[in-house]
């Protein structure tokens, strides 16, 4: 492997800053090996980094990143995994696009995605699935499945995703790499193509801890453009403990217990990770999330129906794909629509819809909302008594391609430990606790809000104990 | 039996009044406002609706909106906020206006006698330019859109159903677009749409307090088209009960042109909006400070505060007061003459004796018309009704005075002297002669009068009339008349 390849994002943002490494040659190598992508994890890829910047003065280095479809990227395709996006490019970029720009993490490319990130396999794409670089017959998670693939397989230094139910961690879980789904309102979501927007948070997948909280320091702050920002009350520091003296962890029955149907290698390597983290000086007890049980059901009711609103706006009049030939409007958008979006998306557009239909609001949207409120109560509650909540991020290793989608309610139970942070609007981050029959583990940590410093400092100690090495999927 | 006698209706009807706020940028994003600019020049990705862009909402709308509560004596909601209202339209690019439903702004209120519902915020819709012969949707030859107006902030009001007729709706609309217009927060122009409004209608058997079956009014873009629209369809409705037949509850179309009312297509009607709470945006919070700016924003004297004062204070008919105070510009007129004959020691001129010279002067200058551009300063008038109250000039030749300050301008002292229009009487112009000239020339009026048949006096007095051209005294004319035939 190329030397370059081999360094971490930070390693090689140290580099470019002290001059020992030119930009340009880092970009280079990456670029090929984005343009070479035989996972398909990349829906387009670079010519070349801007040249304007100095970017051995930037943060950042230089080290480019690879960017989910569905964040805005002026003048490059911005299709959100969707045909009836087909050929999309923005007249505008995403503010985390921007800021990472900024910060001189330049473009590398778009990455491939479940359509409107309604997915958990990326078997939803319209550009076909992303192929998981441990195990090429085995997805790679979703929704965010090309950005865990891509980094996994070292075809970028780091990427972005977006976390809605689960979309960053789980395929961070299955592809063996970190990945941490910021507090609501950390991220601007401006420029983000949505599906839930009460729920959707970008955030960074990165081969490790460390460059996951230099990736994040540069994506966060409030954002004029999105009323829902809000400024992280606290730098980002890169994390340095090693043990975890004192930290509280709690262990919710409800998502971990022995009825939540965890895979025995999974639970095998969760178990690992709790006496290591005994070692380092944690201490541990079950603890109660009395309506977590719920969350899947109350986040196929809000997702869908915001998704149902968010998707409204796709007719083929004005941008990407349009179905001609219609006699007349209403036949050309219901054809560009049929055509246009994938059946998993059409079922959530239904849903959604009926979900918020006169006279079933309050039984479904409004009753969801309800449940979002007492879930949020819940975890209030646990952190009175723990520092984090932790849970194998994936209830199984990376599945096969093709064996569940279908049945989608067994896809949904993806997101089972997911979805409850999401909903809470909590931080949470996954990271490789180790393998099972050869296929990584993911350890999720959810803290309360703006804890994301020691989430990251604790998620750290965890990677410097368990030694986790994901080399062999970037051979 | 005879027929069952056909029963008398009451209509009751309700307004629903969209403002577009006079801000200068749009209510989501920061594209500026305009009109009768190139079509989708004032655009960005928010108000464009492309993907992934998010709304923020306008401070001074915001601002706006609470100014128009307190001027309404609305309730502003410390916490209020926005929905999503699902309707797919092409005029509306998200596929979902943003606007605020359960929790509004502002609630209850009260602007003149008729009730405030509430007052809520959200933002208006593209332009659609239909072209071809049916100038609607349907049968367009091809329809264009200018988002140039997408996104622009409204406020919506909506009042109680406390109106009873067409004209009192119309008026009623009058008064609001004078208060806004003084509130500074919208051009208020029904022509240019800046002022829409939309009413629900219903009739009922006088005395009974159930509400009929009513239906909603659109498109009518002038007050006299609010007046035509509502009686038009008052009059259907008694038509339709007094054939036994019901009201449908649907929304009609008002055409100007030929001032019908047709139903709007099903398609066109049939929503369910699907409300939900908006995402994208966090709770409005109306803090104290916010609203105390926009109280110190208020003007000192709302129209309805003024129509009272008016008529309270100052002794005008109530029509008057509501006139005067409605068109600020027909009540700042008055009160500047009423200051200038205040200023000339006024000779003990009633206010009410002042503002009758108003009247003769809109009659004179077109009804539409602001008098302070007309060619008779307020101090002008002041001094031709002080001239009337001191005798100093008839009324008729006062009315022939004020014709001429119309073309001319000048001061009315010195038209009465140029044209010779002094009031003569008895004393010293020979009034005496002329009532002895009209006596002889009639003298079977004359003598009717003599037996006490007081309607034979028209023709004398016309006769003095004429004789003066009109710079006799009537009251004077009469009483030396009486005087010689009793």
């Amino acid at each position: 492997m190329n030397e370059l390849i081999a360094l971490s994002a930070a390693e090689a943002a140290e580099r470019v800053r002290a001059g020992e490494i030119d930009p340009g040659e880092l970009f280079d190598a990456y670029r090929q090996r984005a343009a070479a992508d035989d996972l398909n994890a990349f829906t387009w890829v670079a010519d070349e980094a801007p040249r304007d910047h100095d970017y051995a003065h930037t943060p950042l280095g230089g080290v480019p990143v690879a960017v989910k479809d569905l964040f805005c990227t002026e003048g490059v395709p911005s299709q959100s995994g969707s045909k009836i996006l087909e050929g999309y490019r923005p007249p505008y970029s995403a503010t985390v696009v921007r800021n990472l720009a900024e910060a001189g993490a330049p473009l590398l490319g778009k990455t491939n995605q479940d359509e409107f990130a309604m997915g958990s396999s990326n078997e939803n794409s319209a550009f076909g699935p992303v192929l998981n670089p441990w195990d090429r017959r085995r997805v790679p998670g979703g929704s965010s499945g090309g950005s865990a693939a891509a980094v996994a397989a070292g075809l970028a230094p780091w990427a972005i995703g977006t976390d809605t139910g689960g979309s960053i961690r789980q395929p961070a879980a299955l592809c063996g790499v970190v990945g941490l789904k910021p507090t609501y309102g950390a991220c601007s979501r401006y420029g983000m193509i949505a599906f839930a927007s009460s729920l959707d948070q970008a955030g960074p997948f990165t081969r490790n801890v460390t460059d996951a909280a230099l990736l994040f320091r540069h994506m966060v702050g409030q954002d004029r453009r999105d009323s829902t920002s809000l400024e992280f009350p606290e730098p980002i520091e890169l994390p340095r403990g090693e043990d975890l003296k004192g930290v509280r962890l709690g262990i919710p029955e409800e998502l971990v217990g022995a009825d939540a149907g965890v895979d025995p290698g999974v639970r095998a390597s969760f178990d690992e990770t709790l006496r290591l983290a005994e070692e380092l000086g944690a201490t541990l007890e079950p603890c109660q999330l009395p309506h977590a049980s719920h969350a899947l059901s109350a986040y196929y009711l809000i997702a869908p129906a915001e998704a149902s609103a968010n998707l409204a706006r796709f007719d083929g009049v004005r941008y990407g794909l349009r179905e001609d030939g219609a006699s007349d409007l209403t036949t050309m958008y219901s054809r560009t629509r049929e055509v246009g979006f994938g059946p998993e998306v059409q079922r959530r557009i239904m849903l959604g819809t009926y979900a918020l239909s006169s006279g079933y609001y309050d039984a479904y949207y409004g009753k969801a909302q309800k449940v979002r409120t007492k879930i949020a109560e819940d975890f209030r509650g646990a952190f009175e008594r723990f520092d984090f909540v932790i849970t194998p991020t994936s209830p199984w290793t990376a599945f096969e391609l093709g064996s569940k989608t279908h049945d989608p309610l067994a896809m949904y139970l993806n997101d089972f430990c997911t979805v409850p942070m999401s909903l809470a609007g909590i931080p949470a981050i996954s990271i490789p606790s180790g393998l099972s029959e050869g296929l990584p583990v993911g350890f999720q940590l959810a803290g309360p809000a703006f804890s994301e410093p020691r989430l990251l400092a604790a998620a750290y100690a965890l990677e410097q104990a368990i030694g986790f090495d994901g080399s062999p999927a970037r051979a | 039996m005879g027929a069952p006698p056909v029963p008398d209706y009451e209509p009751v009807i309700g307004l629903e009044i969209h403002v577009q706020l006079d801000t200068r940028t749009k209510m989501f994003c920061g594209c500026e406002l305009s009109f009768g600019d190139p079509p989708n020049i004032h655009t960005c990705p928010t108000c464009l609706g492309l993907p992934g862009a998010l709304p923020v909402l306008n401070a001074r709308a915001i601002h706006f909106g609470i100014m128009i509560g307190l001027a309404l004596g609305c309730d502003i909601a410390e916490r209020s906020l926005f929905h999503r209202k699902n309707y797919f339209y092409p005029d509306n690019p998200k596929a979902y206006q943003i606007s605020q439903y359960d929790v509004p702004l502002c609630r209850g209120g009260r602007l003149g006698d008729v009730r405030i519902h509430r007052v809520h915020l959200e933002e208006d819709a593209a332009k659609l330019n239909h072209l071809g012969a049916s100038g609607r949707i349907h049968g367009s030859d091809r329809s264009w859109v200018d988002f140039n107006r997408c996104g622009t902030p409204l406020v919506e009001i909506v009042s109680e159903p406390d109106i009873h007729s067409a004209e009192q709706a119309r008026d009623w609309l009058i008064l609001l677009r004078t208060t806004l217009r003084q509130l500074g927060v919208s051009d208020v122009d029904m022509s240019q749409g800046s002022l829409r409004c939309d009413a629900n209608v219903s009739i009922r058997p006088a005395g009974s307090t159930e509400l009929g079956t009513k239906t909603e009014l659109k498109n009518m873009n002038s007050f006299a088209y609010v007046a035509k629209g509502i009686e038009a369809e008052i009059e259907r409705q008694k038509r339709l009960l007094d054939l036994g037949e019901p009201v449908v509850q649907e929304t009609l179309h008002f055409d100007p042109v030929t001032g019908s009312l047709t139903p709007l297509r099903s398609k066109e009607e049939a929503h369910d909006y699907r409300y939900f709470p908006e995402p994208d945006l966090v709770p409005l919070l109306a803090s104290a400070d916010m609203v105390a700016a926009a109280r110190a924003d208020l003007p000192t004297e709302l129209p309805a505060e003024r129509a009272a004062r008016f008529e309270q204070e100052l002794g005008l008919h109530a029509d008057t007061a509501r006139l005067f105070a409605f068109r600020a510009e027909l009540g700042d007129y008055f009160e500047r003459a009423l200051a200038a004959a205040g200023a000339n020691g006024g000779a003990g001129l009633e206010p009410v004796e002042l503002s009758n010279w108003i009247a003769p002067l809109i009659e004179r200058i077109g009804s539409d018309a602001d008098p302070a551009e007309s060619n008779v300063s307020p101090e002008s008038l002041a001094t031709l009704a002080t001239m009337v109250k001191t005798k100093e000039v008839s009324r008729d030749a006062a009315r022939e005075v004020l014709t001429h300050l119309v073309a001319e301008g000048g001061d009315p002292r010195r038209i009465v002297e140029r044209e010779g229009l002094g009031a003569i009487s008895a004393e010293d112009d020979g009034l005496g002669e002329i009532v002895d000239r009209a006596i002889a020339a009639d003298p079977a009026a004359a003598e009717q009068v003599r037996a006490g048949n007081m309607k034979a006096i028209g023709p004398l007095v016309g006769f003095v009339m004429r004789e003066t051209k009109g710079r006799a005294d009537g009251g004077e004319i009469t009483r030396l008349i009486r005087q010689r035939l009793q």
